[in-house]
C-alpha cells in the first residue's frame, strides 16, 4: 500500500512540468559512440542504490537509460492521473523520509518514529488511538443535494446538501461496529449547540464555520468539498476529546437514523415572543420573577430570560463601576495567571502560524523555480545536441542535461518536502483554533460567576427587604396583618432564591473544575503535538536537505574538471 | 584568469575528436598561459584585474571608478605593473574602437549600460559590474588579435585626463568617418536605382552553412535569455526563502518564551536554527547571482555580440557586392566609350581602375570577416563551453553546500528534541 502511495504521491507532485518533461525527452544523440564514450570518461560517481522499498527511486547519472526517460515508470504504474494536489491521502511514510539512502550519520535517526501522524487523512492529532487499544474513526463523505420536503414561500422549495457520515468504532456506548446516517450541516449545528450547553466549561472543538457569503460566490462543488472536509476534520475532533466523545449528544448524531428533529427554542424569533410575553408578567409580579433553580444551570438565553438578563448586566455593571466589591469573585490566581498565559500563547501562535504560512509559500516557490530552470536547460541541451557542429557544443549539452535533470530532481524534493511541512506546521494552526474553545469555556465560567453574584446579590437585598418589613410590623402591636402576609411570601422567595443560588454555586464550582481538568489535559497534549511537530518538521527537512545534497553533489562531481586553479 | 592550460590538459584526455589545429593556435599566441610562480618570467603574460570600486563626483554627476591593474612582462607596456582609474564610459570606448577595427572577431560583451537609478550604486549592482568589467578586460588581453591592439594598450596605460580626452573625441552616435557617409549615400542610391529597376531583393550571402548558423545563434539567444531568467529568479528565490526562515524563526523563538520548561527550549533552538539558515541562504544567493546568474546572462551578452559581428559582416557583404555591380557597369560604360572614341576615355578608365582598387579591398575585408568568424565560432564554442561548465559547477557546488548545511544545522537539533520527549517536564 506504502509503494503504491508513493508513487500516486509522486504523480502528484509532477504532473504539471511531467508533462512538460514528456514532451522534452531527449533521444540519444546519433554520434552516441563518442558521446558514451565521453561519459564513461567522465561520470565518477554511479550512485549506488541501496533500493529501499520505500523511497522514490532515484536515476542515477551512471545509468544506461537517459536519466528523464526512466521516470516515465512512474507514469505506466499509476492508477489515477487525475489526483488533485490537495488530497494527500497517502503521505509517504515516515520512513521514506528517514531512510535516506544516502546518509550514513542518520542513524541514530532512523528508529524515530511518530504516532501521532499516522491518520493522514484529515491531519487529525489523534493521539488517544494509538495508546490504547480504542478505535473511533469518522469519515464524511458523498455529498447529495436534496430538497425541503415542508410548504416553503418560494415555489421550487430550498434545496440543501446532505453527507454520509460514517463511522467505524470499537467503543461500548455504540453497540454497533460500523453505522452510517445522514446528516445535513445544520444538523451539525445544533449538535455544537447542544454540547456548548451540556458541557459548558470545556473545551470544545469549534464547529465549521457556516460561510454564509462563500456559498454564494465559490463554485457549488468546491464549495461543498470544502465543507465535507471541514466536517469531518470537526467530526474526528470531538471524537478524539476524552469526555465529548462519549456524550449521548454525539452518539445520536452518529447513530441514530432518519431526520433529526429540529431544537424547539432554534426559531430566534419565537424566542423572543416567548420572552417579551413573559416580561411583563415578570414585571407585573404575575409569574414568578425568580429564576427558578433549573434554569440556573443555563446562561440567561438572549430573548427568552430576558429579566434575568436584566439582572445580571445590573449586576456586571455593578461589578465594574460600582464601589463595593460583589460578594464572590474569581479569586483562583493561579486561574488568572493561566488564562494571561493563555492569551500571550495565543498571540504568538497567530503570528507563528502566519510565518509559517510564509515559509512554505517561500519553499514552494524556490522548488517551482528550480523546476524551471531544469525544463529551461532541458530546452538547450535538446537545442545544442541538434544543432552541433563542434564537439564542444556535445560537451555543452551533456553538462547542462546534467544540470537539467539535477534541478528537476531537486525541484520535485522541494515539492515533496514541503508537502510534509505544511501538514507538521499545521499543528500551530489547529492550536489556534483551539483557542476559540477555551475562550468559550472561560466565558462559561465568567458567565456561572455572574449568575451566583447576581443571586447572591437578589438574596441579600430580599434579607434586607424582610428585615424592614419585620422591624416595621414589630412596631405595631398585634402586626398588621397585609404585611404578615407580605412577609410570608418575601420568606417564600427568599428561600427559592437559596436554592437557586446553591445551583448557582455548584454549577459554577463544576464549571471551574472543568475548566482546571481542560487546562491541564491541553497542556498535556499541546506538549505532546508540539514536541510531535518539532521532530517531523525537523526529520522532514533533514532528510529532503540530504537527497538534494545529494543530487547536486553528483554533479559537482562531474563538472569537477571545470575547477580553476588559482593561483 | 589563467585556465586556458590546465582545461586542456584535462580537455585532451577526454575528447576523441576536436579542432587541434586551432587550439594549438590559440597556445601559441596565448600570453600568459602559464602562471605559476615557478615558471620562468620570459614567458610573455599580460594580466589584468578591475578593482576597488569607488564612487566620485557628486549628486547626479557621481559615478563609480575602478582601478585597474596591470601586470606584464611585454615590452611594450610601461614597468611590471601599471595603475591606472577607469570608469564605465572609458570600456565603452575601448569596446567600441575594438569594434570598429576588428571586424569579424566576436568583441567580449560588455555589462548593460544602464541600470535602475536606484540600483545603480547598490553593493550587489556594483560588484556585478566590476566582475563583468573584470572578465571583459581579460578576454581582450587573451585574445590573439585582440590583444595586440593599440586601444587596448592605451587604455591600460595613459592617465585619466587623456583618456578622457580619446573618450570625448568619439561622441555619441555619429562615430562614422567621411568615407562611411559617402557610402551610406552610395547605399542610398544603389536602393533608388534598384527600386527603379525592379531588383528589390535583398542582398544576402547565399551560405547554407552560414544561414543555419544565423539560425543557430538567434535561437540560442532566445533559449539562453529563458535559462537565465530563471536564474536571476532562482536567486530572487534564495533570498525570499532566507527572509522567512528568518521571520519563522523569530516567532517560534517568541512562542517558546510562552511554553516555558524544555519544550520552550526546543522551540527557541529551533528559531536560532532557523535565523541562522536564514544567512545562509542570503550568502548563497549571492554566490548564486555571482557565479551562475551572471555568466548566463555573459552567455547572452556573447551570442548578441556575435549577432552584432554577423550584421557587420552583412553589411561588409553587401559593400563589396554592390561594388562589384558598380564595377561591372562601368567596364560596360567603359566599353561603349572605348568604341565611340569619346574623350571621356581617361577619365573613365581612371574611375574604372579606382572601383576595382575599392573592389579588391572591400572583397579582402569581407573575406578577412568570413574567415576570422569562422575561426571564433570554434573559440567561441569552446570557451563557452568552459564558462558555462565552471558555471555548473558553482552552481552544483553551492547548492550541496547549502543543503549540507541546512541538513546539519536541522539534524543537530534532534537529540535535544529526543530529550525533550522523555523528560516530560
Amino acid at each position: 500500500m506504502m509503494g503504491s502511495g508513493n508513487q500516486d504521491f509522486d504523480e502528484a507532485q509532477l504532473f504539471a512540468s511531467r508533462e512538460e518533461m514528456e514532451s522534452l525527452i531527449l533521444d540519444e544523440p546519433s554520434n552516441g559512440k563518442s558521446f558514451s564514450d565521453y561519459r564513461s570518461a567522465m561520470s565518477s560517481v554511479s550512485v549506488s542504490e541501496t533500493h529501499h522499498p520505500l523511497s522514490p527511486p532515484i536515476v542515477g547519472i551512471g545509468d544506461s537509460d537517459d536519466p528523464l526517460l526512466s521516470s516515465p515508470s512512474y507514469n505506466r504504474d499509476h492508477r489515477n492521473p487525475n489526483i488533485s494536489e490537495n488530497s494527500y491521502l497517502e503521505p509517504p511514510s515516515y520512513a521514506d523520509v528517514i531512510f535516506s539512502p544516502f546518509s550514513d550519520k542518520n542513524g541514530e535517526v532512523n528508529g524515530v518514529e511518530n504516532p501521532i501522524y499516522d491518520s493522514g487523512k484529515s491531519g487529525v492529532l489523534s493521539r488517544s488511538a494509538s495508546s490504547n487499544s480504542e478505535y473511533f474513526k469518522i469519515s464524511v463523505s458523498n455529498p447529495v443535494k436534496e430538497q425541503e420536503t415542508s410548504n416553503s414561500l418560494v415555489p421550487g422549495g430550498n434545496t440543501y446538501y446532505t453527507y454520509l457520515i460514517t463511522t467505524r468504532t470499537n467503543m461500548p456506548e455504540f453497540g454497533g461496529s460500523e453505522f452510517s446516517v445522514r446528516r445535513r450541516f445544520k444538523d451539525v449545528v445544533t449538535l455544537s449547540d447542544r454540547l456548548s450547553e451540556s458541557y459548558r466549561g470545556f473545551f470544545i472543538p469549534p464547529r465549521p464555520d457556516k460561510n454564509v457569503v462563500e456559498s454564494q460566490v465559490m463554485q457549488k462543488q468546491e464549495f461543498v468539498e470544502q465543507r465535507r472536509v471541514a466536517l469531518e476534520k470537526y467530526l474526528s475532533r470531538l471524537a478524539a476529546h476524552p469526555v465529548i466523545k462519549k456524550s449521548e449528544e454525539l452518539r445520536v448524531f452518529l447513530q441514530v437514523q432518519g431526520k433529526l428533529p429540529l431544537p424547539t427554542t432554534t426559531d430566534v424569533a419565537s424566542r423572543m415572543l416567548d420572552g417579551a410575553v413573559k416580561l411583563p408578567k415578570q414585571l407585573f409580579g404575575e409569574s414568578a420573577s425568580v429564576v427558578a433553580p433549573h434554569e440556573v444551570v443555563q446562561p440567561a438565553k438572549g430573548g427568552r430570560d430576558l429579566l434575568r438578563i436584566f439582572k445580571e448586566l445590573k449586576q456586571s455593571v455593578a461589578n465594574d463601576w460600582g464601589g463595593t466589591k460583589p460578594p464572590v469573585v474569581e479569586e483562583d490566581k493561579e486561574f488568572l495567571e493561566k488564562k494571561e498565559k493563555l492569551q500571550d500563547l495565543e498571540q504568538q501562535l497567530s503570528n507563528a502560524s502566519q510565518q509559517a504560512e510564509s515559509l512554505v509559500k517561500a519553499q514552494q516557490d524556490i522548488g517551482e523555480t528550480m523546476g524551471e530552470l531544469g525544463l529551461a536547460f532541458i530546452k538547450l541541451t535538446k537545442f545544442e545536441t541538434e544543432e552541433a557542429v563542434n564537439n564542444s557544443q556535445r560537451i555543452r549539452a551533456a553538462d547542462m542535461k546534467r544540470v537539467a535533470t539535477a534541478a528537476v530532481k531537486a525541484s520535485r524534493f522541494y515539492r515533496e518536502s514541503n508537502a510534509q511541512t505544511v501538514k507538521y506546521l499545521d499543528t500551530l494552526h489547529e492550536y489556534l483554533g483551539l483557542m476559540l474553545a477555551v475562550h468559550s469555556a472561560f466565558s462559561d465560567r465568567s458567565s456561572a460567576l455572574l449568575t451566583v453574584q447576581t443571586l447572591l446579590s437578589e438574596l441579600s437585598s430580599l434579607h434586607s427587604r424582610a428585615e424592614k418589613l419585620e422591624t416595621a410590623s414589630s412596631k405595631i402591636f398585634g402586626g398588621d396583618r397585609s404585611r404578615i402576609r407580605k412577609i410570608e411570601e418575601l420568606k417564600e422567595t427568599i428561600k427559592v432564591t437559596e436554592d437557586a443560588k446553591s445551583c448557582a454555586v455548584r454549577e459554577y464550582e463544576r464549571i471551574k473544575e472543568n475548566n482546571r481538568n481542560e487546562l491541564e489535559r491541553l497542556d498535556r497534549e499541546r506538549r505532546n503535538d508540539f514536541l510531535g511537530m518539532l521532530k517531523g518538521f525537523v526529520i522532514n527537512q533533514v532528510g529532503y536537505a540530504e537527497k538534494i545534497a545529494n543530487v547536486w553533489a553528483n554533479v559537482a562531481e562531474e563538472t569537477s574538471g571545470y575547477t580553476k586553479e588559482s593561483s | 584568469m589563467f585556465l586556458y592550460l590546465f582545461w586542456f590538459s584535462w580537455w585532451l584526455n577526454s575528447r576523441t575528436e576536436m579542432q587541434l589545429d586551432s587550439l594549438l593556435l590559440q597556445q601559441t599566441s596565448l600570453s600568459g598561459s602559464s602562471q605559476s610562480p615557478r615558471s620562468p618570467s620570459t614567458q610573455p603574460f599580460l594580466s589584468v584585474s578591475v578593482t576597488d570600486p569607488a564612487k566620485l563626483g557628486n549628486g547626479v554627476q557621481s559615478y563609480i571608478s575602478y582601478r585597474v591593474i596591470t601586470r606584464t612582462n611585454l615590452p611594450e607596456y610601461q614597468g611590471p605593473e601599471k595603475i591606472v582609474i577607469r570608469r564605465y564610459s572609458d570600456f565603452i570606448w575601448l569596446h567600441d574602437r575594438l569594434f570598429e577595427k576588428y571586424k569579424g572577431i566576436f568583441i567580449p560583451p560588455l555589462p548593460e549600460k544602464n541600470a535602475v537609478e536606484k540600483f545603480r550604486f547598490s553593493a550587489e549592482f556594483i560588484e556585478m559590474r566590476r566582475q563583468a568589467l573584470d572578465i571583459f578586460v581579460n578576454r581582450i588581453a587573451l585574445h590573439p588579435q585582440l590583444q595586440q591592439s593599440e586601444d587596448l594598450k592605451t587604455f591600460l596605460q595613459v592617465d585619466e585626463e587623456t583618456m578622457e580626452r580619446a573618450r570625448s573625441q568619439e561622441t555619441g552616435i555619429f562615430k562614422k568617418k567621411p568615407a562611411d557617409f559617402m557610402q551610406i549615400f552610395k547605399d542610398v542610391q544603389s536602393k533608388v536605382s534598384d527600386a527603379v529597376l525592379g531588383k528589390e531583393k535583398p542582398v544576402e550571402e547565399s551560405n547554407p552553412e552560414y544561414e543555419k548558423l544565423k539560425n543557430y545563434i538567434f535561437e540560442l539567444e532566445e533559449d539562453l535569455a529563458e535559462a537565465q531568467k530563471h536564474a536571476f529568479r532562482l536567486v530572487k528565490r534564495h533570498k525570499e526563502l532566507g527572509q522567512s526562515l528568518s521571520d519563522f524563526g523569530k516567532a517560534i523563538k517568541l512562542l517558546g518564551a510562552c511554553e516555558g520548561n524544555s519544550l520552550g527550549k526546543a522551540f527557541s533552538e529551533l528559531g536560532s536554527k532557523s535565523e541562522m539558515l536564514s544567512i545562509k541562504l542570503q550568502k548563497e544567493a549571492h554566490n548564486l547571482l555571482m557565479k551562475f546568474a551572471e555568466p548566463l546572462k555573459d552567455y547572452v551578452r556573447a551570442v548578441q555580440s556575435i549577432k552584432a559581428t554577423m550584421a557587420e559582416r552583412a553589411t561588409a557583404f553587401k559593400h563589396q557586392y554592390e561594388l562589384a555591380e558598380t564595377i561591372k557597369l562601368k567596364e560596360i560604360n567603359l566599353d561603349k566609350l572605348m568604341l565611340i572614341r569619346s574623350d571621356k576615355v581617361g577619365e573613365a578608365e581612371i574611375e574604372y581602375r579606382e572601383l576595382k582598387v575599392e573592389g579588391e579591398e572591400a572583397t579582402k575585408k569581407y573575406e578577412m570577416i568570413v574567415q576570422l568568424m569562422n575561426e571564433e565560432i570554434v573559440r567561441f564554442q569552446e570557451q563557452k563551453t568552459w564558462d558555462v561548465g565552471v558555471a555548473f559547477h558553482e552552481l552544483a557546488k553551492g547548492q550541496a553546500q547549502l543543503a549540507n548545511e541546512i541538513a546539519d544545522a536541522w539534524r543537530s537539533l534532534l537529540p535535544k528534541l529526543e530529550a525533550c520527549s522523555s523528560a516530560q517536564t
